[in-house]
């Protein structure tokens, strides 16, 4: 074996070992982090937590039921506005779009992501609570509404831009129009980089703080309808891991845990209803 | 205009309008248009907030104009409001978070696509696409109570002795630093690279690896020369999206960055990010300067975001090549 | 395939059970009947704890009352009030008269309880509690009392071996009520601190690291050898973190606590104003601790909607005859008897 075979040899193995390294320290440090809040978190979970309304300090048997739903009603009403947005903006960038507006909109779209939450927050707060005169659950709904939507895009334009051309070619062969093309035969392949996109994009919204403070504002009761404030899982998390009582650093570790569980039930719902889709990378 | 005779079934009035409906029907018209309009709400949505951030910063501006740029001190009890410290802190911080997460979670992506048995791959993929669902604030509680311990107790103290000739390493051991902050960041970050990034390669034909294969490429040289190449537009589209959410990262960098609005050259001062800031800031200002100044700091941030997009871009336009990447 | 059809049949059925029993939960059915009156109050973190207990035993008196309180931050207490999207705020601060103007209704000031400020240190091999005087900790914040050893802090503190150690000044990132006392304090005890810094909810610090909120000063002083913060005694009581006395301004060294912070404010009592705001660090008063202030509910004058009206009038009578009785179990000082006497008064100014 000549000297270059061997170093090429060399080369492959120690670089894949690399990747394998990448790999491990990684996952290692973000399943810590996962255990962490289990175990943490999963001490504190208790019937009541999931049943009772929150309690003032001293007072056990308190729960975060308000904010569970809370959580479940300001993420439905995100992704209603989100994705939809979210995945036809995608496929206008990779499937209709023209070259100078799609750029313009791809720039756009990376900006808007990094727009801190805050300001996020602030922005609905002027544009829907200022006028309205009271915080609600639909200003809280529409800004994380609005923060879905980059990574929404961006994912599903990449997803489908990694679906072959021939299969494009194909059906516009067979005279399908181009509309139909994309729904019945783009879209399917892509359809598991979409999930991944809007699970992503959900995941991410689902732990923000900062644009709920102004608009969602919270809430120690249940609220009814869209109008008034509603409680949320991150806003509790955040008010109670400051505050100096055990009890409710507890509880921040259970909601923090209860939030995950929430969006990996939300993941796992999206892939089996979607679990036919068909991946053309590695048939 | 006659029309064909053998192809009319009925009559139809001439004109452009008909020939437009008559796309219309066809169904492509109409999806061009919605998604048109899906396109459109992005941009005019990101003009309102701008817009938003313009005036509502009104004060701030006839104030300080372009030396709000330059200027290094924020006092609120004073009125002196700068920028300067919070730009260093959000692009080093940002900087470094790429720097690390980049090549671990392309790597990291790399792996997983390539080499590791699927169903590790999708499981493994899995749990780290659900970590982007961990509140800030819990990042934050896990920087403080472990990252900031062990850089303080083990990494700096071993970079100090090793490095410490290097400015980067020059400075009294608090823990708390830009250090943390890029780290905790780039732990934050990495999830939205693997994810993404796996994506792609996985996307990539099999036509492709076993091309080069067949070639008599290694594994690797397939890979790094082939397969990523291939995907190379979309590990960016990955990579921006992450450098997103680094620039606009408030809560775990406000805990572990040591909040000091300062500029120093060593990775082990603390240092202060402009999202931080602004979060940390806003509900308790009085006053409507004060306010302003924090809302025209998010303007300062949009104008940042824009600047290292658009750099961002030139570098990726001038490295593509012709036929390596789709689109 | 029929597995798979089947496992989407049911995934579906169970998110439309769970969108059903959203609705169910949600309606108005589900809430007692009548509707509840709901009020919305924001601002101040630091009563929190107590606020929450409040509102919720009034709630379970009067079930038909439905008092929401966000702690978001005294600014966001005030600033929400000014736009209308709250009926009441709170705030550690009291107005000033800027402030006031700015609102376009007359606004009063209820001071509910008492909290105090104390300074928290970690210094390795030092257990015993330490004195510090006005002048030393105000150098210390202006970074001019660089060493542990130094004659500003030994001097007070005979037979305690003070290490050669660097101090660590530690203090809160975000803007606070407690910042706004501790700078207070200082600019009353130190012209220096009052030219060069001022006081305000967020300062410009002229040394030192900066993490959010009590938590987090209190996590980086417990960590930083050397290290000096200040924190709310609330926190540092149910935490037993280490935490030293104050010399106040009859010349004692005071250690923060429930009784001492009552004493402050019974001293300031008499030259309260009429509308109760007023700043009672550095108080008169051998018993005093130095670094203590009232926490108020902001009310407007004039309230339109006579049940909201009402229940915030009667509250604020329970709040306090009934309410000063959970203070002390929670950690707050309660307030002095004249103080109560005379806002039991002022409640009649809310028309």
């Amino acid at each position: 074996m000549s000297f270059r075979t061997r170093w090429r040899k060399f080369v492959n193995v120690f670089m894949l070992s690399l990747t394998g390294l990448c790999a491990l320290v990684t996952v290692s440090v973000l399943f810590f982090i996962l255990g962490y809040l289990l175990w943490y978190g999963g001490r504190s979970l208790n019937w009541a937590f999931f049943t009772h309304l929150p309690t003032p300090v001293g007072e056990t048997g308190g729960g975060m039921a308000n904010a569970i739903v809370g959580s479940g009603k300001l993420l439905l009403l995100a992704s209603l506005v989100g994705v939809p947005v979210g995945i036809l903006g995608g496929v206008y960038l990779a499937e209709f779009g023209g070259q100078t507006f799609s750029f313009v909109v791809r720039y756009t779209t990376d900006l808007l992501n990094g727009v801190p939450s805050i300001v996020m927050g602030i922005f609905a707060y002027t544009i829907i609570v200022l006028p309205m005169r009271h915080f609600s659950a639909l200003a809280g709904g529409l800004a994380l509404g609005v923060m879905m939507i980059p990574i929404a895009v961006r994912t599903t334009e990449e997803s489908l831009r990694s679906v072959p051309g021939t299969l494009r070619e194909g059906a516009l062969a067979l005279g399908t129009s181009k509309w139909k093309t994309v729904a019945t035969v783009v879209m399917p392949a892509a359809m598991r980089g979409i999930v991944t996109g809007v699970m992503l994009t959900l995941a991410r919204v689902a732990g923000e703080t900062a644009p709920l403070l102004f608009t969602a504002f919270s809430n120690r009761f249940w609220s009814s309808g869209w109008n008034q404030p509603i409680a949320s899982l991150p806003v509790m998390i955040y008010t109670y891991a400051i505050a100096p009582y055990d009890d409710w650093h507890r509880q921040a570790w259970a909601a923090g845990l209860v939030l995950l569980a929430l969006v990996l039930v939300a993941n796992i719902g999206a892939r089996l209803v979607v679990s036919r889709g068909i991946s053309f990378g590695k048939a | 205009m006659a029309s064909a005779p053998t192809t009319v079934d009925h009559v139809r009035p001439p004109g452009r309008t008909w020939e437009f409906i008559k796309r219309l029907r066809g169904g492509d018209e109409v999806a061009h248009l919605i998604t048109l309009l899906a396109a459109a709400s992005i941009i005019v949505v990101t003009v309102m907030l701008v817009y938003q951030l313009y005036v509502n910063s009104a004060l701030p501006r006839h104030k300080f104009g372009f030396s709000f740029f330059l200027g290094k001190t924020w006092d609120p009890v004073s009125g002196e409001f700068g920028a300067l410290p919070f730009i260093f802190g959000t692009v080093a911080s940002s900087a470094l978070a790429l720097l690390v997460a980049v090549p671990l979670g392309v790597g990291a992506a790399i792996f997983l696509s390539e080499l590791a048995p699927p169903r590790i791959s999708n499981v493994t993929t899995f749990v780290i696409e659900l970590l982007a669902a961990v509140p800030s604030v819990i990042y934050g509680l896990l920087g403080i109570f472990i990252l900031v311990p062990v850089l303080r107790i083990v990494v700096m103290p071993f970079l100090k002795t090793t490095l410490g000739f290097l400015p980067l390493f020059k400075g009294p051991i608090y823990g708390v630093s830009m250090l943390a902050g890029g780290l905790v960041l780039a732990i934050m970050i990495v999830p939205f690279i693997i994810s993404v990034s796996r994506e792609v390669l996985m996307a990539v034909p099999v036509e492709q690896r076993e091309a080069a294969l067949g070639l008599g490429a290694t594994k690797w040289e397939s890979t790094w020369q082939v397969v990523v190449p291939f995907a190379r537009v979309g590990i960016m589209a990955s990579i921006f999206l992450a450098l997103a959410r680094a620039l606009g990262e408030t809560m775990a960098v406000t805990m572990v960055i040591g909040n000091d609005p300062r500029i120093n050259a060593s990775l082990f001062a603390p240092a202060y990010s402009i999202a931080a800031v602004i979060a940390n800031e806003f509900t308790e200002a009085t006053g409507d300067l004060y306010l302003e100044a924090l809302i025209e700091l998010g303007l300062v941030l949009f104008l940042l975001t824009i600047l290292i997009n658009g750099l961002a871009r030139l570098v990726i336009i001038a490295t593509t090549q012709k036929g390596a990447a789709q689109g | 395939m029929k597995l798979k059809s089947s496992i989407t049949g049911i995934v579906l059925g169970a998110a439309l059970i769970a969108a059903g029993v959203i609705t169910l939960v949600d309606s108005p059915a589900a809430a007692p009947a009548p509707s509840p009156l709901l009020i919305n109050a924001a601002g101040a973190t630091f009563p929190y704890p107590i606020y929450s207990k409040w509102f919720t035993d009034y709630n379970r008196i009067h079930p038909d009352i439905q008092i929401n309180y966000q702690s978001i931050g005294s600014g966001g207490g005030i600033r929400q009030l000014q736009a209308g999207t709250v009926d009441f705020g709170a705030s550690d601060m009291p107005l000033n008269d800027q402030m006031l103007n700015d609102f376009k209704v007359k606004v009063l000031h209820f001071p509910t309880v008492l909290g105090a400020v104390v300074p928290t240190y970690n210094i390795p091999g030092v257990t015993q509690e330490l004195n510090f005087t006005a002048e030393a900790l105000a150098d210390i914040f202006l970074g001019k009392v660089t060493k542990w050893n130094d004659p500003a802090i030994a001097n007070a503190n005979q037979g305690v071996n003070l290490p050669d150690q660097d101090i660590v000044v530690v203090h809160r990132s975000e803007g606070s009520g407690t910042t706004f006392v501790w700078t207070d304090y200082l600019c009353k005890v130190s012209k220096d601190w009052e030219t060069k810094v001022g006081r305000n909810a967020s300062v410009n610090w002229p040394v030192g690291l900066g993490n959010k909120g009590n938590e987090g000063v209190t996590g980086l002083v417990k960590q930083t050898p050397g290290a000096i913060g200040y924190v709310e005694l609330i926190y540092a009581m149910q935490n037993q973190l280490p935490y030293g006395r104050v010399k106040n301004s009859a010349g004692a060294f005071v250690k923060a606590d429930l009784a001492s912070t009552t004493a402050a404010a019974a001293g300031e009592a008499k030259m309260m104003p009429a509308d109760f705001r007023v700043s009672i660090t550095n108080a008169q008063g051998k018993a005093a601790y130095p670094i203590c202030s009232f926490t108020y509910l902001l009310i407007p004058a004039s309230i339109q909607d006579v049940a909201k009206k009402t229940a915030i009038k009667d509250f604020l009578h329970w709040m306090l005859a009934d309410g000063q009785n959970d203070a002390e179990g929670l950690s707050y000082a309660r307030l002095p008897k004249d103080v109560v006497a005379r806002e039991m008064k002022a409640i009649g100014q809310i028309n």
